[in-house]
């Protein structure tokens, strides 16, 4: 699976990195803003209906970035372990939803990925996550509990995957209920 | 806009000497590099011969340890091959199976697996029932679980000392790093 890699050109020392948060993301302890957008050409998703379960969103910048595997490609092969939690996953980006359809065939993706195309990436604005330059999402992810509250939330930079241990800590924190 | 730093991601299962890992180098080597890789991962195998050519610079002074990463939806064979190198590990031929699987990706089916423990003189009546009643799947599951909670953002993906590299892991800038990782913990 490839790796988006930042494109730093000296050698890092691992103690270099420090983690950075734009002001414009969207808080814990603030109400996930809900929405509707399509899944497919001809079916929606409200973040609303999921009202009741713990509900994680991964905001990500472009389908088919690096060949063989990436972010959603990852959260696909984890999605088990989010299972546990009754969580639903939900990917996010501004392609178009035949683009999805594609995207989602070809990383044989076990959950729905969202079009926030019209008005474009007006979903990741309400969230604080969209890239004005170059008209993406950030690569952002937010655990919602199952009253609608945001949880936890994290922006990753932009040529970095995440992972998903954010994601696994803060639904732990949520003491729901873990099926073994 | 300016641009974020990653955070700091750590192993959450420090590399203990062989207890549980494959290692190759010293356990006390002021340097640990540790893989999740892949073996049917075009990007691994390409780390594959980088890792070992950073091995021979190196030498004693890095540990290096491989743990499993299979992503089985989009690599069939993965986890087959992943529980291969386990059975050869039980027979004492890990490394063997390894490099081998990393030079054969293209072959990676059942039937190519059992050929590998042919060659690589296993007992085979040992291999394939170990293979195929799955003894080792708890102990790949481990590895990715582990790598999972440990911030594993694709593959390969390495930690050194404990902490995950993000930056390019082309020969150059890995190598650099590792010597600066060497200097700061004389």
């Amino acid at each position: 699976m490839q790796k988006n890699r930042i494109s730093s050109s000296s050698a890092s020392k691992p103690s270099d990195y420090v983690r950075y948060t734009p002001s414009t993301i969207l808080e814990p302890g603030i109400s996930a803003p809900d929405f509707t957008l399509h899944s497919t050409p001809d079916q929606s998703v409200s973040l609303s209906q999921f009202r009741g379960r713990p509900t994680i969103l991964v905001f990500y910048p472009a389908d088919f970035s690096p060949v063989c595997g990436d972010e959603m490609a990852l959260f696909n092969e984890i999605l088990p372990e989010f299972e546990k939690f009754d969580a639903e996953l939900m990917g996010i980006s501004v392609d178009g939803v035949w683009c999805h359809l594609a995207f989602s065939k070809d990383r044989k993706l076990r959950f729905p990925i969202l079009s926030d195309f019209e008005p474009k990436g007006e979903v990741a604005r309400k969230y604080g996550v969209y890239r004005k330059e170059e008209g993406v999402a950030e690569r952002a992810l937010f655990v919602i509990d199952k009253d609608g509250v945001i949880r936890w939330s994290y922006v990753s930079p932009i040529g970095v995957n995440p992972g998903a241990h954010g994601v696994l800590n803060a639904l732990e924190s949520l003491n729901v209920n873990k099926k073994q | 806009m300016e641009d974020l730093e990653a955070e700091i991601v750590k192993l959450t299962q420090p590399v203990n000497g062989k207890k549980r890992d494959h290692i190759q180098g010293k356990s006390n080597a002021p340097v640990t590099l540790v893989e999740y890789g892949d073996y049917e991962c075009p990007y691994c195998g390409q780390a594959y011969p980088i890792v070992k050519e950073i091995q021979k610079q190196l030498k004693d002074q890095l540990c290096f340890a491989f743990r499993n990463f299979p992503v089985t939806q989009i690599h069939p064979h993965a986890q087959h091959a992943a529980e291969a190198a386990e059975c050869a590990g039980s027979q004492r031929k890990f490394w063997d199976m390894h490099d081998y699987l990393y030079e054969h990706q293209q072959a990676l089916d059942d039937k190519h697996l059992e050929q590998y423990a042919t060659k690589l003189t296993l007992n085979l009546d040992r291999f394939k029932g170990e293979l195929f009643n799955h003894v080792y799947a708890n102990r790949v599951r481990e590895d990715f679980i582990g790598g999972v909670r440990s911030g594993v953002n694709g593959t390969p993906t390495f930690f050194i000392n404990g902490v995950r590299y993000d930056d390019s892991w082309d020969f150059d800038t890995l190598l650099k790093t590792l010597r600066f990782t060497i200097k700061d913990e004389k």
